[in-house]
């Protein structure tokens, strides 16, 4: 059935694939933990891309690309910061307007950057480990941000587990008027979380323009921030199932792409939906419990903040 | 006493505005309506350089007007209306998904023509569609992909499983077959025009299982940048647009769609009174598909019968689609000789004998 596809090549592919998704759910999932909703992810990781493709040019450094990205993307989640958390605007439709913005922005930042190629993000020496037969080509040859990207995972879990910004955190998720009655200044945890949200989708998009489509043209994160919200969904708001969401959503592309090469007779489509039934499925199983509380979501999502109420 | 100044300043600027405006009906206004961004190195930026060079040709007389990256479907009737509406005399709708949009839209406004580019529905007389003939750049490629690839493997980056697709993939598949026997084709179906992630990963999967020479039918230059990272172990071709930017790289040759031609006679008809509902199916011929330089990476000889073909195609002395040929069930399709009829070719709906592999539904 798998004709000439390569597992461990296979595997590789999975892997790059699924970073920037990845990174995007991370941050979104921190932000859905505080209690905001940013649905501007498609706008802020493009805005990531350009500001990160635009940082590597310039600077011929790959590595300041990816701050770059992830500083322009933060830029980007301020403005929803300061709309939303500040001027108490609504959230949804905030965020629906700065992927609007963002998409426009970037456009226009990159105008003259199409057509140019970024200074190339090696891949991290691992020595021996890479002639491990399988693992060395599946695990061990990726460039340094795939393992960044997993570190990053870790240490969102670390944080929001066992920390105690991360118990901060969802207590402002959980009940913006508890915590600001025991003194933590929500809005200003709120604002904190939206910029990390915004850092991280902006690396996520960076990732996309600087390392697996190297190059800059418009729309070139082409759905990946819509993606990351519905991983968080599918997650219900845990990050190593971010971790596996994303490797979920980028194999079974992967794998459709390559069987698809292969010549294989299992017809694409069921492949290509395959993802997004299972995440239905999660959501009806998760709603079919004890109401709001099983579907995990943190109980003030989406909802605005006022000390003055 | 400044305030009123500055309230008759702007009434002033206000009545030049107007008056600009009421000018302007008698301009003829051109809009085009596109399915990507005009920065996609591609498809979209192809068409955007023939609306430039309508405002060229015809400067003040013309205004173009465009929207990008409008969604095939309900949107596109939408955005179609809203052209209609806002005063233009002639709109291009440049990509296979507008179809229907067009026509229906068409029926609305009969006043206005309608240009839909690569379909086939003309419902109403104010309904035109053109084309071009790509198929005959991609049996030049196709000729080059069978001299130059060394694992006689080759691959191909299929958008949508539409005739014109179908069309560029047997033309390019029999013209490596005839050049080199041993030559396996390996398909992929990305279901995007532009989607620069999903066609590095399309592209990253053939070269995976061994593919070292890929044609793409969709957008971006994505596909020659995964090609670029593997150090010229893998070759490839610009898709719409010259893509020059990969020339000292993996881009051996390109198919470039040159749309100026067309949309500078179809405006210029139209100002002129001689305009006519058209059905427009032109390829090298007429200026219309042009074959981007081969570069030295391509051998002198494979360059020399590269650029034969393509001179034999202008020419008319050779049809890419020449018998015989058998369909991919093995039942014959044209006989010794005989060339494809257009309405064949038009309707493709088959691969053709030696592909494997199945064309989705």
């Amino acid at each position: 059935m798998f004709g000439s596809i390569d597992p461990a090549l296979l595997v590789a592919a999975l892997m790059v694939n699924s970073v920037p998704v990845m990174l995007a759910a991370t941050g979104e999932l921190v932000v859905e933990k505080s209690g905001v909703l940013n649905l501007g992810v498609e706008g802020m990781m493009i805005m990531g891309a350009i500001c990160g493709f635009v940082t590597a040019v310039v600077t011929g450094n790959p590595y300041l690309g990816f701050l770059g990205g992830a500083l322009g993307a933060a830029a980007l989640s301020a403005v929803f910061g300061v709309l939303t958390q500040v001027l108490q605007t609504n959230q949804v439709a905030t965020g629906l307007a700065l992927t609007l913005f963002g998409l426009g922005l970037s456009s226009l930042i990159g105008q003259s950057y199409v057509g140019i190629r970024p200074p190339a993000t090696g891949d991290l020496p691992l020595g021996p480990l890479a002639d491990i037969p399988f693992l060395g080509v599946a695990v061990f040859g990726h460039d340094w941000m795939v393992y960044a990207s997993i570190l990053l995972v870790a240490a969102v879990w670390w944080v929001l587990k066992y920390s105690r910004v991360g118990l901060i955190l969802r207590a402002v998720g959980e009940s913006h008027e508890a915590a600001h009655a025991l003194g933590y200044k929500v809005t200003r945890i709120r604002m904190l979380a939206v910029l990390f949200g915004g850092a991280m989708a902006g690396l996520g998009g960076a990732y996309v323009s600087l390392v697996r489509v190297p190059q800059w043209t418009d729309g070139i994160t082409a759905g990946a921030g819509w993606i990351a919200l519905a991983i968080v969904v599918f997650a219900s708001w845990k990050p190593w199932r971010v971790l596996a969401g994303a490797y979920l959503f980028g194999g079974i592309s992967v794998l459709q792409l390559n069987l698809q090469a292969a010549g294989s007779a299992i017809p694409v489509e069921y492949l290509s939906m395959a993802p997004y039934l299972i995440t239905i499925l999660v959501l009806v199983i998760m709603s079919s419990g004890r109401g709001k509380a099983a579907l995990a979501a943190p109980a003030c999502l989406g909802q605005n903040f006022h000390a003055s109420r | 006493m400044k305030r009123r100044h500055l309230l008759a300043t702007a009434a002033l600027g206000l009545g030049l505005v107007f008056g600009g405006a009421a000018m302007a009906q008698d301009k003829t206004k051109a809009c085009f309506v596109y399915v990507g961004p005009i920065g996609d190195g591609g498809w979209t930026f192809q068409h955007h350089e023939g609306a430039l060079a309508v405002q060229e040709a015809f400067g003040d007389k013309v205004e173009i007007a465009f929207q990008e990256n409008v969604p095939e479907g309900a949107d596109a009737e939408r955005v179609l209306t809203q052209m209609a509406l806002s005063g233009c005399n002639i709109i291009f709708t440049t990509s296979f998904g507008y179809m229907d949009a067009t026509n229906a839209v068409a029926a609305k406004f009969p006043d206005i023509k309608f240009e839909h580019a690569t379909g086939y529905k003309r419902e109403h007389p104010n309904v035109s569609t053109y084309n071009a003939r790509f198929y005959e750049g991609r049996a030049v490629q196709g000729h080059i992909a069978g001299k130059m690839t060394k694992s006689n493997k080759i691959g191909y980056i299929g958008s949508f499983p539409i005739p014109e697709v179908i069309m560029g993939i047997n033309s390019y598949y029999l013209h490596a077959k005839k050049v080199n026997p041993e030559v396996e084709l390996s398909v992929v179906w990305a279901f995007t025009w532009f989607d620069p992630a999903k066609e590095a990963d399309s592209a990253k999967a053939l070269i995976d299982q061994g593919v070292d020479v890929i044609a793409s039918h969709t957008d971006s230059t994505a596909p020659l940048a995964e090609a670029a990272k593997t150090n010229g172990a893998v070759i490839g071709f610009g898709q719409a647009s010259d893509m020059a930017e990969y020339k000292d790289g993996p881009r051996v040759s390109s198919i470039i769609d040159n749309w100026a031609p067309y949309y500078i006679k179809r405006v210029g008809a139209l100002m002129d009174g001689t305009y006519e509902q058209a059905d427009a199916w032109e390829g090298i011929a007429g200026g219309e598909v042009e074959i981007g330089e081969i570069t030295a990476l391509v051998p002198a000889e494979v360059k020399a019968e590269a650029e034969a073909m393509r001179d034999a195609i202008a020419a008319g002395t050779y049809h890419p689609f020449t018998g015989p040929i058998n369909k991919q069930d093995g039942s014959p399709w044209l006989a010794e000789g005989q060339v494809a009829p257009d309405g064949d070719l038009l309707g493709m709906s088959f691969y053709v004998e030696g592909i494997t592999g199945e064309i989705p539904k």
